[in-house]
């Protein structure tokens, strides 16, 4: 219980990290000598709260003595620790720093949910999810949907600089961000680098489901959606590289499958009535 | 297009080929895949829930019957779902095979020809090297990073990343043996279940089944010939939440039938396997132990009988047939292991083991009606051709006189669902997942690129990247300062 209490310190400690982070590269707008370093107090930010959601949701495993993927509020701190790695990682391989606005915004908002509506009290896990697959299946599912959601802020980036670019020259805010050629290119990137991780989630799923109800495949809601997600990005690879897409219609493929993930996670834990729904979320 | 009528049936038939194995076609087909998937996960399925399709159908009788003629309960076997997935399978065949024989003629073949003009490429640059060893030092060089070279007098052109086609072929036809698999298990594997109360003893034929499905190509002749016996089933709860934290099925089993008895667990994530049959615990449940007697006090009934839980307490509804008194007696009865009581829900259980076990049972005296054909639900009674006649809280080892004769609640037995199922199929699925996992790491990990030396009164080299992928700038450098030094 006491493990619980400082993993709770920790996220609101880490949330209103995220915020400052948030005030921070908002200043963008109106100074540029200012944001060079306020954008790097922001990465630093955002790094130390990584490391606090890495604390939370490892003090959540040792209070519940099981790897925390079980339900609902585990799930999205997680993610958010996924989502903010993605992002450390992208800072640091691809220069992604001025991703940190969308991207700080969407962890407060898992964060947020979290622990006011998802909170459950640690608990042990149902017998039908004791299995190494958990730790496995999820896990994947997790770092895929956190790099989905990234190559969706890149690609929703693009269409709203696309946008702009149509009317006229970028406003002094814009300036910084990557030319559209690169965002094009980057989202490409991201979806191509973490397909597979998906295509794996989904097969490590499907082995776990043979030995714990008997079939591998049965189109649960769950499964179905995570295949009309695998089948929308595999569209969207395969409109990139054989026929060729760029720009605009592309990413706006990517973000209809990236939402079918969303989708996925949000409607059919919450609404959905299949295999998946575990102990009240 | 003013030839379109002219041409002959095979050239049409040409044509719709053409289309059906061109990409864009091949990607509509996808993304229709994925749509058409979707009302498979609104509305009930008949493979997964047929309780809430049956109910769908009492509530919208109208809608459900025009919705049940195009299949939307059955959305995964209807036809139009298997028309989109058929059609992209045989796209995807139409678009892999040839690409598959090329890409085997492409393996033993030599890099292409070096172009006349190198400064058109992606990268470039010209070297102050030496002519006359440049091409010797490049050949040395890309050899050594393991290229495919092929050396003419001024030039050399030289390949690496063959195996990005081999995993995006290998991609592909992994995919092509999963729909095998899957058409293999349905066609030639068998499902069935069967509850089990503890003490009983199971032997796998048809006979011994509630519900057995069969494949195609599968015979009653071809279950293995396995018998168990559950000795034991334990299930623990979190007394925090009352949420299940283990289930153990203790059964002693032989295989093949007679031969030595085998103690063997049964957990939920890890079955029983006999060859492809894998025996699964599904479900499980109370079975209340009663004794009934008639008027004279002879037994007519003893035995447990299985009741379906109703909530995570395992509040437990269920019915006992006698029909074999007269007037026939049932008994719709409620279960609860531990029993509470409020205002709003009466009885009801609150924690799922049996630490206060209660049976709550109405007697009807009149017509069963088990003679009319129609098959009955073990768990209901069919009450409109009886009347009431008595009403009773039974707690353990108590004895209810309702008139006609006597019930007594002896004890409870839990029950197990068994789930058998024999999937043949299933391990070449896995194989070509696997297979398609590697094809993809392969296929999107790898780079393939040309790189081309050309000499003449200087030295030229120039590179061309497949999908725009990185790192080809850098080996161009990393030529150029070879040739230099």
């Amino acid at each position: 219980m006491v493990l619980v209490t400082i993993a709770f310190f920790a996220y609101a400690t880490e949330v209103a990290f995220s915020m400052k982070n948030n005030d921070d590269n908002d200043k963008t707008d109106f100074d540029f000598t200012r944001t060079t370093k306020s954008g790097r107090i922001g990465s630093i930010m955002m790094l130390l709260a990584l490391f606090f959601l890495f604390g939370g949701v490892l003090f959540r495993g040792l209070s519940a003595q099981r790897v925390p993927w079980g339900n609902m509020y585990e799930f999205s701190i997680t993610g958010a620790f996924a989502v903010t790695g993605a992002y450390i990682f992208g800072v640091i391989r691809y220069r992604l720093r001025w991703l940190g606005l969308p991207i700080s915004f969407a962890v407060l908002l898992t964060l947020g949910t979290a622990v006011t509506v998802l909170y459950r009290p640690s608990a042990p896990l149902v017998p039908a999810l004791k299995s190494t697959w958990l730790a496995i299946h999820v896990s994947a599912a997790i770092v895929s949907g956190g790099v989905f959601l990234l190559a969706n802020a890149v690609a929703g980036t693009y269409l709203i600089l696309d946008n702009i670019e149509k009317k006229g020259p970028r406003p002094t805010w814009a300036l910084r961000l990557p030319t559209l050629e690169a965002l094009d290119q980057l989202s490409y990137r991201l979806v191509a680098f973490v397909f597979p991780l998906w295509t794996f989630a989904v097969i490590a799923g499907a082995i776990w489901a043979e030995s714990a109800w008997g079939r591998y495949w049965g189109w649960d809601p769950k499964e179905t959606w995570a295949f009309i997600t695998w089948v929308a990005y595999a569209a969207y690879l395969h409109a990139r590289v054989t026929i060729g897409w760029r720009g605009r219609r592309a990413a706006w493929l990517c973000l209809f499958a990236g939402s079918t993930f969303l989708f996925n996670y949000v409607y059919v834990n919450i609404w959905g009535t299949g295999r998946h729904t575990y102990s009240g979320l | 297009m003013s030839d379109i009528p002219e041409l002959s049936s095979v050239g049409v038939l040409r044509w719709i080929w053409r289309q059906l194995t061109s990409m864009r076609v091949a990607l509509i087909l996808l993304l229709l895949l994925g749509v058409a998937a979707i009302p498979g996960s609104i509305f009930p399925q008949r493979t997964q829930n047929p309780m809430k399709v049956q109910e769908f159908f009492t509530q919208n009788p109208g809608l459900a019957k025009w919705m049940d003629a195009i299949k939307l309960f059955d959305v995964y076997s209807s036809p139009w779902f298997s028309a989109i997935y058929l059609l992209l399978f045989i796209s995807l065949v139409g678009c892999v095979l040839p690409r598959t024989f090329s890409h085997l003629k492409a393996v033993g073949a030599q890099p292409p020809l070096t172009p006349k003009f190198l400064d058109r490429m992606e990268f470039y640059a010209t070297v102050n090297g030496n002519p006359a060893v440049a091409l010797d030092k490049s050949e040395k060089w890309l050899k050594k990073n393991r290229f495919r070279i092929r050396r003419e007098e001024n030039s050399i052109s030289a390949e690496k990343g063959y195996l990005r086609e081999t995993g995006n072929l290998l991609f592909h036809l992994s995919l092509l043996l999963i729909l095998v698999a899957v058409g293999v298990g349905s066609l030639f594997g068998s499902k069935g279940e069967a509850i089990l109360n503890v003490g009983e003893r199971f032997i796998n034929t048809p006979t011994s089944y509630d519900t057995l499905s069969f494949g195609k190509f599968q015979s009653e002749g071809s279950l293995i010939p396995f018998s168990l016996k559950v000795t034991d089933f334990v299930a623990t709860y979190d007394p925090a939440t009352n949420a299940p934290t283990d289930y153990k099925l203790t059964v002693s089993a032989s295989n093949p039938i007679g031969s030595k008895e085998e103690t063997k667990i049964i957990k939920v994530n890890s079955p029983l396997t006999y060859a492809s049959t894998k025996i699964y615990l599904q479900a499980n449940g109370y079975s209340p132990v009663v004794a009934i007697h008639d008027k004279s006090g002879k037994l007519v009934f003893e035995g447990p009988v299985a009741f379906l839980p109703q909530d995570a307490n395992l509040t437990s509804l269920g019915a006992i047939k006698v029909p074999d008194m007269s007037p026939q007696i049932g008994f719709v009865a409620t279960f609860v292991p531990t029993a509470a009581r409020d205002s709003k829900r009466g009885a009801f259980s609150a924690y799922p083991e049996a630490l206060d076990p209660r049976l709550l049972v109405s007697v009807w005296a009149g017509n069963l009606g088990l003679d009319s054909g129609i098959p009955q639900s073990v768990y209901r009674i069919d009450t409109s051709k009886m009347t009431r006649i008595g009403l009773k809280s039974l707690g353990l080892n108590q004895t209810y006189n309702f008139g006609e004769g006597t019930i007594t609640f002896e004890g409870v037995k839990s029950w197990v669902n068994l789930q058998i199922v024999d999937d043949p199929g299933k391990m070449y699925a896995l194989l070509g997942a696997i297979l398609a996992v590697l094809g993809l790491l392969i296929s999107l990990f790898t780079r393939q690129r040309r790189i081309w030396i050309k000499i003449g009164d200087t030295v030229e080299i120039a590179g061309l990247a497949k999908n725009g992928m990185t790192g080809l700038k850098e080996e161009i450098d990393q030529l150029s300062k070879e040739l230099k030094g």
